[in-house]
């Protein structure tokens, strides 16, 4: 029986609480009677026959969808697009839920008799994946029966010719989308689920889109005014791509949306002891905790980067559902929040985010400190529902080495964000006016991203302004044990300590301070009344 | 004449005397083995605000621990107690006895209720208890600290007669067991806060104690101890030797109208009487008991520091013995 998340109030028995700080972690002990720690939902059963309930879910869609096979028809242009490297986290065993799905449409594609079929990773502005992250994605059949005939391709966002403008919202936002997607009879689109902001009409008006359409959500204002983006309800980001699926839809574009939910099982057995509570740790919890840190003193930060980027998660499928985008997605979010809802009463004045080793942009790369800033303010601040675990005016606390390091192949205009941007000012707004424009039509940066396997030169902004809500919320943020001038240039107070971050924070907050400690990953959303 | 050329060695400029002593070897033994008996080398504590999962049935509450009382466990205890226990205790507290004039017309079984600071705080009582109530007195131990593993559960059986007592909540298991010594003559040594205080002053008594001592009928002793806090207060692995007083107290007999709640009110402001003794003295603190000021075992409500300091004030002069004074480290003739 899985047992859901809960919130534990730090009392004098209560033992040292694991905190991740990038390719490792520590113990660190919480003041009692004012800290609690918020604990996400033990992982739920995966499905017993995950292709089998594929397949009932393909001849039985949600919404007003025929099942695929009525949608397929020979001499027709079928588009399967699929999500990128970004999800999940850590990746996945194989075989990867993509691979599942699209083998199982195309097994009803080929018994349709249908040709024209091409395959597209949804990259948006996203870096290329390289042979063997898509191989791992949809699995060597598929890869080895249209990669070599180029119908296995990654959406290009800066093509001229590959893209399609469908119109334009109520709200004068452009859409434009890949051409071959846009121009198709049915696109199938392959989801993996792994917070509530994933899926829906964002799969498509994001996942195939190019920056003329992207920057109409992907800015400060929108990201401002999402509380959080991780709650449908309450998100700007997700009513602006509502409007652009519902815009596609009325112009015509046909999608058959397949979503899967993954349970929240991040890590193997040998490390198993991450996603345990701490007073339930058995003896070898706690020799692989022992070892593992050990070990990892011992490594350089580039071997324990390594290690830790070869971990493949045994996330298993929870649900799958396809049909009508936005029917299949109510129940997609249901499913996730049923993994990962956990209950906390009220905010306090400080919380702590334990960084991990990975982010949604640094799989198989580094995570430098601008994705550091977008991982914690970004992803961990915002996996709130109704208001964020820590106070207006509060401080957050991230544990994160944050060297002064980049993957130059994969982030090259994070380097000239970084050194030329953020040396200057690190307000979104005035970044926005002032230098996105430059960096998004970069010739250089265009170059690499269409060639090579660069992020767009607009993405670090993009990263910046996933904060912009945190940083007008929050009063302070400290980064315990980073790289202290990487971290000033962030804007931050490097602390060396928990101890120290919570004595700096008491001058923001005022003395005895209450403390959540957001026990993630594995991932989570704080429902807090 | 040798040239220190750049970028060489420097000389070795070290004194040519071992730093290495066996002291020092020690405590680097001592540091490592209390790193491998703490979290995560050693076991985790349980928060309190989670419910205990159920144990095993035969640890725990539902240790049973009913051998420890056969003759052939009181004969090793006693053996225990006189051979091992009672002179290390005497060596390393030497305990000043108090009060115990104040059980000489008495001769039932009791309950000593005490304040409790340290784990020397229940085998000093029990070494300094007179004979009529040591050779039939059981100790109160929590279930989840001296219960949890068989070998903590034999030796608290062994070593102090310990029966384990639920501390978390009520539990009919252990107050039945209690309950039943009780009737069967035995005396029995409880603290009331249910822990050891973690920075020396008292916490809030539970009514345990109290509720026993009305369902058997049975007269509390109250028992004062103080100066265990500074040779051996929680956290510490290391007792540093000192001097303890402890101070008996009156029987008092539970209300005949079974009011446990007043009467562990009433026990509680015995023991404070009694560490009021200490501080001034017997007439002194009798009034203060009359006036109702009598200053909690609680301590001042004050920030941690000025509750420490308090404490150091209220112990008594030269309560510690330093090393130097003790023969034959610093012996002068």
């Amino acid at each position: 029986m899985t047992r859901p998340g809960f919130v534990l109030e730090v009392d004098r028995s209560t033992p040292p609480i694991l905190t991740w700080h990038g390719e490792g972690f520590r113990l660190e002990s919480l003041p009692a009677g004012r800290s609690r720690v918020i604990y996400p939902p033990e992982p739920l059963e995966s499905l017993k026959d995950p292709d089998a309930t594929i397949r009932r879910a393909l001849e039985s869609p949600l919404g007003d969808s025929k099942p695929l096979r009525e949608l397929l028809f020979p001499g027709m242009r079928l588009t399967i697009a699929f999500d990128d490297i970004s999800l999940p986290l850590p990746p996945m065993r194989r075989p990867d839920n993509r691979q599942r799905v699209i083998e199982a449409v195309l097994d009803i594609a080929a018994a349709a008799g249908v040709d024209d079929v091409v395959l597209i990773c949804a990259l948006a502005l996203h870096r290329r994946m390289t042979e063997s992250e898509l191989r791992h994605a949809v699995g060597d059949r598929v890869y080895d029966s249209f990669a070599p005939i180029g119908r296995l391709l990654q959406h290009d966002a800066e093509d001229p010719a590959g893209l399609v403008h469908i119109g334009v919202t109520e709200h004068g936002e452009d859409v434009e989308i890949n051409r071959r997607a846009a121009e198709s009879d049915l696109i199938v689109y392959v989801n993996i689920n792994l917070v509530a902001m994933d899926g829906g009409h964002k799969s498509v008006a994001t996942g195939l889109a190019s920056y003329r359409s992207l920057r109409h959500h992907h800015n400060v204002r929108t990201m401002r005014h999402s509380r959080s983006f991780m709650d449908p309800e309450h998100s700007a980001l997700h009513s602006s791509n509502w409007r652009m699926g519902r815009l596609l839809a009325a112009s015509g574009v046909k999608i058959f949306q397949i979503e899967t939910t993954l349970n929240n099982d991040a890590f193997p057995p040998q490390m198993a002891f991450l996603q345990k509570r701490e007073w339930e740790w058995n003896p070898r919890d706690r020799a692989s905790y022992a070892a593992s840190t050990r070990g990892l003193s011992l490594l350089t930060p580039r071997l324990a980067r390594s290690l830790f980027q070869s971990i493949k998660a045994p996330h298993a499928m929870t649900s799958v559902q396809a049909g009508e985008v936005e029917a299949v997605h109510a129940e997609t979010t249901r499913m996730v929040h049923r993994q990962q809802l956990v209950e906390v009463q009220g905010q306090t004045d400080v919380a702590i985010f334990g960084l991990p080793h990975i982010c949604p942009y640094n799989v198989n790369s580094i995570m430098n400190p601008i994705l550091v800033m977008c991982m914690g303010l970004g992803y961990l601040f915002n996996l709130y529902r109704g208001r964020p675990i820590v106070r207006e005016g509060g401080v957050a606390i991230l544990s994160h080495p944050t060297p002064w390091a980049f993957h130059p192949v994969h982030h090259p205009s994070y380097i000239d964000f970084f050194e030329e941007v953020l040396s200057e000012t690190t307000d979104p707004v005035a970044i926005e006016n002032t230098y996105e424009e430059r960096y998004a039509t970069d010739e250089w940066y265009r170059h690499l991203y269409r060639t090579g396997h660069a992020y767009h030169g607009v993405h670090p902004f993009y990263m910046w302004y996933w904060g912009a809500h945190a940083l007008e919320h929050l009063g302070r943020v400290i980064i315990v044990g980073g790289d202290r001038k990487a971290v000033r240039r962030l804007g931050f107070s490097p602390a060396s300590t928990l101890a120290d971050a919570l004595e700096m924070a008491s001058d923001v907050v005022g003395d005895e301070p209450t403390i959540s400690h957001f026990h993630c990953p594995p991932i989570m959303i704080a429902d807090v009344k | 004449m040798s040239v220190q050329l750049p970028g060489s060695q420097p000389p070795d400029k070290r004194l040519p005397v071992s730093s290495w002593s066996w002291s020092v070897a020690r405590s680097g033994i001592r540091r490592r083995l209390r790193r491998a008996s703490t979290f995560p080398f050693g076991s985790p504590t349980w928060p309190g605000t989670i419910a205990l999962p159920p144990v095993e049935k035969s640890l725990g509450v539902y240790y049973d621990s009913d051998w420890a009382r056969s003759p052939l466990a009181r004969a090793a205890r006693i053996a225990l107690q006189t051979a091992v226990s009672n002179p290390l205790l005497r060596a390393v507290t030497s305990p000043t006895v108090r009060g115990l004039d104040r059980l000489a017309d008495f001769d039932a079984p009791a309950i000593f209720a005490a304040n409790h600071s340290s784990h020397l705080d229940a085998p000093l009582i029990v070494s300094v208890i007179p004979p009529r109530w040591r050779d039939e007195l059981f100790v109160a131990g929590a279930a989840d600290y001296f219960f949890d593993t068989h070998p903590k559960a034999a030796l608290s059986a062994l070593a102090l007669n310990a029966v384990p007592m639920e501390r978390q909540r009520v539990s009919r298991t252990s107050a039945d067991r209690a309950t039943q010594l009780l009737d069967e003559g035995w005396s029995m040594l409880i603290f009331p806060e249910g822990g050891r205080s973690p920075d020396g002053w008292g916490q809030q008594h539970r009514p345990g104690a109290a509720w026993l001592a009305v369902r058997s009928s049975v007269a509390v002793v109250p028992v004062y101890l103080e100066g265990t806090s500074r040779i051996l207060p929680k956290g510490s692995r290391r007792p540093k030797p000192g001097r303890v007083t402890v101070n008996f107290g009156a029987p008092i007999s539970p209300p005949s109208n079974g009011d446990s709640r007043t009467f562990a009110r009433t026990i509680e402001n015995a023991i404070a009487t009694l560490a009021d003794e200490l501080t001034s003295d017997w007439y002194s603190a009798r009034r203060r008991a009359a006036a109702g000021t009598t200053p909690p075992l609680s301590g001042p409500d004050a920030t941690p520091w000025r509750r420490s300091w308090a404490l150091g004030a209220t112990a008594a002069p030269s309560e510690t013995k330093r090393r130097g004074e003790q023969w034959p480290w610093n012996h002068k003739p």
